[in-house]
């Protein structure tokens, strides 16, 4: 366990000095895309809390990201906030109706819940369409303005993307601590055993509206950075289709992977951008890549890794159990009290 | 001698069916009941009334003279009443260990403090010593789903007592474990009701088993008690022979 979260913390320790100089000398096109790639990592570790961790399936996480951004949009352009506080009260906002979005959770569990969840999504996407006073309707919401802190443009595409950046390493931390935290093991008892777990005084209700709300906190907080990077909403972006792609994210990377959604956001954000000399062959790749991956490891491309760990775990605890043999079967009772001396 | 749980007159009907219909019977502390009779005669119904997975239909059931009847499973477990399932019961993706703190976290301090307090819920300690009482130190960071199923079994008993419950109710813990297990198990199971005072009732059909290790039994045939007594008292009783036991 211990190692396990130290590797965690190893990766991130590595990656954020490359993450922060690597793309400097992109241009503003090349920047716009790491930045896309950041923003739904962060909207896909929210998802891969609710679904990868918790178990809970929802397809509404394109319809937070959308919440997020509508928000932000809203309190930047017409009401004239600062960017930071947006953002504090969009992810403030997309938590509280992730609380309401878990009640039928309570009530429902997978596909039935994840009808459920796209209705909420459909819903969100017709209010974002017909509610043109507040919206914009299908002509947007134009000119989001990029973030200024402490006197400090933060606008130019070098440096929202550190932006942003800084922004995911906060928001991963968060989770890190989160999962390895006491509810981390709470979520995971709820995916495997909701049954089991009540009888161990887990508060499941507790815990499924907690995984909701968070989760869809994350991705109002990706809406929040997703306005100030494309500066023009529309409804579009925030169809159906987008939670549909988020969740095939979460899963290709891996549910229940810590870096599993920075893998798959990878896959479904960056390589499309990869693979644009290919023209329409995109989709068909990426189809096939999702398909090969999916019957060779169910468990996404970081639970290829996982697997080899528990194999190899696996074999030294075997190795370990073959040299104790002999002294188990000698062994004293044990009880309660002496375990201290035990060798 | 202090009496720890009460049922009285409890009844579960569903629709025509009459799994449990009206019965009462009371476990004292440091005890450990024997509950048996054939399959299908309301013995794990009943579990489920007194841990509130279901609702009786009729009837009460007290915790220390407190009615807890109706009560939701987490809180019951809160107040100390603590359960093995029929199947097994394992978290197969967390490791040994992580099961065992599992089971004792949610009585720790509040959720937030539990959010922002240490990871191990300060339970390592707690979970390795529960480890070695089990003999499975050598499979503390395995995960639980790799184990064996006797191994399993044992954890899944681990699990319930981690906590230090008042109450343990458990539902065929020797069901489907070789003798060599078995023996682990009575032994540790005895150890732990004299060590930590715990009280158990235990469903089971293994007669040696039952007879070895309760004091006292309850019979249940059809819904009702049939018999109670001593183990050797219930096993000479003729009616108990005819419903359940056979000649």
């Amino acid at each position: 366990m211990s190692r396990k979260l130290n590797t965690d913390l190893l990766i991130i320790l590595i990656a954020v000095p490359i993450l922060w100089f690597a793309p400097s000398g992109l241009k503003s096109y090349g920047l716009y895309v790491v930045s896309l790639w950041l923003v739904m990592s962060i909207a896909a570790m929210g998802l891969n809390l609710t679904l990868g961790y918790a178990g809970l399936t929802s397809l509404a996480q394109g319809a937070f990201l959308g919440i997020g951004a509508y928000a932000t949009a809203i309190l930047t352009v017409k009401a004239g906030w600062p960017l930071p506080a947006a953002f504090l009260v969009s992810t403030g906002l997309s938590f509280l109706v992730g609380v309401v979005l878990g009640f039928p959770a309570l009530r429902v569990k997978h596909h039935y819940l994840a009808f459920v969840t796209l209705a909420f999504s459909v819903v969100v996407f017709l209010v974002a369409r017909n509610e043109q006073w507040l919206t914009g309707g299908v002509y947007g919401l134009a000119n989001i303005p990029r973030p200024v802190l402490f006197g400090t443009d933060l606008g130019g595409g070098l440096a929202f993307y550190r932006t942003v950046l800084v922004v995911t390493l906060a928001l991963t931390l968060v989770m890190w601590w989160l999962l390895h935290s006491p509810w981390g093991r709470a979520f995971q008892a709820l995916r495997e055993n909701p049954l089991r777990a009540a009888s161990l005084g887990v508060d499941i209700r507790a815990y499924t509206l907690l995984a909701f709300a968070i989760g869809s906190a994350f991705g109002g907080a990706a809406g929040s950075l997703y306005a100030p990077l494309v500066e023009f909403i529309d409804p579009a972006p925030f169809a159906l289709s987008a939670s549909f792609v988020l969740l095939l994210t979460v899963v290709a990377g891996g549910a229940g992977s810590f870096f599993g959604p920075f893998v798959g956001a990878f896959f479904s954000y960056m390589l499309p951008e990869l693979l644009r000399a290919t023209g329409g062959w995109y989709l068909i790749i990426y189809a096939a890549v999702v398909l090969v991956l999916v019957m060779v490891s169910p468990t996404g491309l970081l639970g290829l890794i996982d697997r080899w760990r528990d194999h190899q775990s696996q074999r030294r605890a075997a190795a370990i159990r073959a040299a104790a043999r002999p002294t188990l079967a000698s062994a004293d009772k044990p009880t309660l009290e002496n375990q201290g001396a035990a060798p | 001698m202090t009496r720890v749980l009460e049922v009285n007159s409890v009844k579960k009907h569903f629709g025509g069916v009459k799994a449990v219909d009206g019965v009462s019977f009371h476990v004292d502390e440091g005890e450990i009941l024997g509950l048996i009779g054939p399959n299908g005669c309301g013995k794990s119904t009943l579990f489920n009334c007194i841990l509130g997975q279901l609702t009786p239909t009729e009837g009460t059931v007290t915790l220390d003279g407190k009615p807890i009847t109706g009560l939701y499973p987490a809180q019951l477990n809160r107040l100390g009443v603590s359960r093995t399932f029929q199947l097994l019961q394992v978290f197969p993706n967390l490791s040994v260990r992580e099961n065992l703190i599992l089971a004792g976290q949610e009585h720790k301090g509040t959720m937030l403090q539990r959010l922002f307090g240490p990871r191990d819920a300060g339970l390592t300690v707690d979970a390795d010593r529960m480890i070695a009482f089990f003999k499975l130190e050598h499979l503390a960071d395995q995960k639980a789903g790799g184990l064996s199923y006797g191994q399993q079994k044992l954890l899944d008993a681990a699990m319930a007592f981690m906590a230090g419950p008042r109450l343990v109710l458990l539902d065929e813990p020797a069901g489907g474990v070789n003798l060599t297990m078995l023996e682990n198990l009575k032994e540790r199971l005895q150890a732990i009701n004299r060590e930590l005072g715990a009280t158990f009732v235990v469903i089971e059909h293994n007669m040696d088993f039952v007879m070895s290790l309760c004091s006292r039994v309850v019979v249940m045939a059809e819904g009702k008690v049939l018999a109670e007594g001593t183990p050797a008292a219930v096993r000479a009783n003729p009616a108990v022979i005819e419903a359940y036991l056979g000649h």
